[in-house]
């Protein structure tokens, strides 16, 4: 990568040495990284799995860690934008169930095409997005209270419609409707490779992951991201638009979650009015775990995407570990309070002044 | 010779009934350096946020380039060429020094959708201006968090120069510094008047001031106690006039008296 010799080696020549830079241990500059946690977190969970479960570190196994880390990833990476842009969104859990609900009342009842019904509930994501950004810089208010109210407005639209239009809290028979076949494709079909059966939505989880960490790292966007969450005032003094920015992130979290609702009510078939509900502090622990910090201004979508793949481990570890799934809450418990140290580590140690 | 290029006479801005800034007037040459002295009240951030385009004066000439100027926004007057550098900054501390250096003003290349972010450029630019202004920073990948005091202020002056500017507007940029570090920034304000720049320092400290200094305008409650050019006023004088002369013997005289008896 012809970035790293930019940064590393001195394209100024050797007059550009300067005897106070020490040669920067490898161990040291890794560290530096928002992803180191997550990262060595991952390697970690993965050779405890494969040495004692015999299934783990199969194309079975890896099929099935997998499958859950994908939907969780996409969601964990834009919400690692957002929380970087100094945000948080409780509505994103919940938001994936409206979604799934407007495609499946749309088809079903409606008798609407399945991709007009997928682009209608992206609209629907869209204007949640711009509402719960809007109210966060017009009022000021903290985006923890704003989206707990859009969270709760969005729970009970869910199950209140529901019961209106159907009579049930859940409404199915999605495959049976027009379009259904070709939007599975696109979203919910497994390949099988090796004899491994993978998800298309793990390429979606890439695919968002590299697009996520180079608007980040690499576009006028991400340097603005980092400053509306690092300091707002500062930015907004050298001219960046931060309102603009904030109401951008809310809109990508809450589209992205209307995409994610989709691929699961494709999948399931039919979709529950109290989906999703809690997935929304998943989505923020992935991201912490991945080096968010939860007051902004640092993190990393790459870290994001690999906290998601954790999670997906370690829930299908402890299913071939046999032990029973309750366990799973305090694993997540204990990787939560190491992270979220870690980063506060790394934020105090790139805040200290030399 | 070439005239001043920013220039104000008898300046005059009221809030409501309050009378904020009455009959000042004082220059600044491309290639010196206007000093604005005064305590706290004294009227100076007001005449900053003149200059910086934030408020608009109400009495008076405000002059740039010989000419009659009035600037509507900040954005107004950085585009004339006036930079202002805030006591805060505007500097993010998570972020690498490359990065802060060019937050708002990125670089890109590459056209619609692939249009991106000029890293190299943005980091070799970095590197370059910082070293033209004899800042030695020692890794422009470090973030701005580990820079001390000093180094974040010459950062953030680099900056304003990088940026096309021509006046340099500095708010009380050595007031929470140490001796040495205020010293530094002392260094890059010389420097910057080296290349050129009318540079506007505002402080509260003539032993800052008057080293640097070429004029030197001092503010009491608003008014012009003067306005003198260097070979017209002493450091004493100075110092006396900023703290209004009587009031600081008098306290002198006042201190002596609480000191107690010596044992030996």
């Amino acid at each position: 990568m012809a970035t790293v010799t930019a940064r590393r080696g001195r394209p100024d020549g050797p007059e550009a040495y300067d005897e106070r830079l020490g040669r920067v241990g490898l161990g040291r500059r890794l560290l530096a990284r928002p992803e180191l946690g997550a990262g060595v977190g991952a390697v970690a969970v993965f050779a405890f799995f494969a040495v004692y479960t015999d299934q783990f570190a199969t194309a079975r196994g890896i099929g099935n860690m997998l499958d859950p880390a994908a939907t969780l990833g996409i969601m964990a990476v834009v919400v690692a934008l957002l929380m970087i842009g100094g945000e948080f969104d409780l509505s994103a859990g919940v938001m994936t169930a409206s979604s799934g609900l407007v495609i499946a009342m749309l088809t079903t009842e409606a008798g609407l095409n399945v991709w007009p019904a997928i682009l209608l509930a992206l609209a629907f994501g869209a204007l949640v997005g711009l509402a719960n950004g809007l109210l966060v810089v017009r009022t000021g208010l903290p985006s923890f209270i704003v989206t707990l109210g859009t969270f709760l407005v969005l729970q009970g639209l869910n199950l209140g419609v529901t019961k209106v239009v159907t009579g049930t809290v859940q409404v199915g028979g999605v495959h049976r409707t027009e379009g259904y076949d070709s939007a599975f494709a696109m979203f919910a079909r497994t390949f099988s490779i090796a004899g491994g059966d993978y998800r298309i939505t793990i390429l979606w989880w890439l695919g968002v992951t590299a697009l996520a960490t180079w608007v980040l790292l690499r576009t006028r966007a991400g340097n603005w991201v980092f400053s509306v969450g690092g300091n707002p005032a500062a930015a907004r003094s050298v001219g960046v638009p931060v309102a603009r920015t904030k109401v951008l992130l809310f809109v990508t979290v809450s589209v992205t979650a209307a995409l994610v609702g989709a691929m699961l009510v494709l999948r399931l078939r039919s979709v529950q009015a109290n989906q999703g509900i809690g997935d929304e502090f998943q989505f923020i622990i992935a991201a912490v775990i991945g080096g968010c910090l939860l007051t902004g201004g640092y993190g990393s979508a790459v870290g994001a995407a690999v906290g998601a793949l954790i999670f997906g481990m370690a829930k299908q570890g402890i299913v071939f570990a046999g032990w029973d799934s309750d366990w799973f809450q305090l694993f997540l418990g204990v990787l939560l309070l190491l992270a979220a140290m870690l980063n506060h580590y790394v934020r105090w140690r790139a805040e200290a002044r030399r | 010779m070439t005239g001043p290029y920013l220039e104000v006479r008898d300046l005059g801005k009221r809030y409501g009934n309050i009378i904020a800034l009455a009959g000042v007037s004082t220059r600044v040459h491309p290639g010196t350096v206007t000093c604005v002295l005064g305590d706290n009240g004294a009227g100076k951030s007001t005449l900053i946020k003149i200059f910086a385009g934030v408020h608009q004066h109400d009495e008076g000439e405000l002059l740039v380039d010989g000419a009659q100027a009035r600037f509507a926004s900040p954005r107004d007057a950085l585009d004339r060429g006036i930079a202002t550098v805030y006591q805060d900054l505007a500097l993010v501390p998570l972020m690498s020094v490359w990065r802060n250096f060019f937050l708002g003003n990125e670089p890109t290349r590459g056209f619609g959708p692939w249009r991106r972010f000029d890293v190299r450029l943005a980091r070799q630019t970095t590197r370059r201006e910082l070293a033209a202004m004899g800042i030695d920073i020692r890794d422009p990948d470090q973030p701005v968090g580990q820079l001390s005091g000093g180094e974040r202020q010459s950062v953030a002056i680099a900056r304003a120069v990088h940026f096309g500017a021509r006046v340099l507007v500095l708010d009380e940029p050595t007031s929470a510094l140490g001796v040495k570090q205020a010293g530094v920034v002392l260094r890059y304000i010389v420097q910057a008047r080296e290349r050129g720049l009318a540079v506007v320092f505002i402080t509260h400290n003539p032993h800052h001031a008057y080293p640097v200094g070429d004029r030197f305008l001092i503010l009491n409650r608003g008014r012009s106690l003067g306005d003198f050019a260097k070979a017209e006023v002493s450091r004493d004088e100075l110092t006396q006039l900023m703290a209004g002369g009587a009031e600081l013997e008098a306290l002198s005289h006042e201190l002596e008296l609480l000191r107690p008896p010596s044992p030996s």
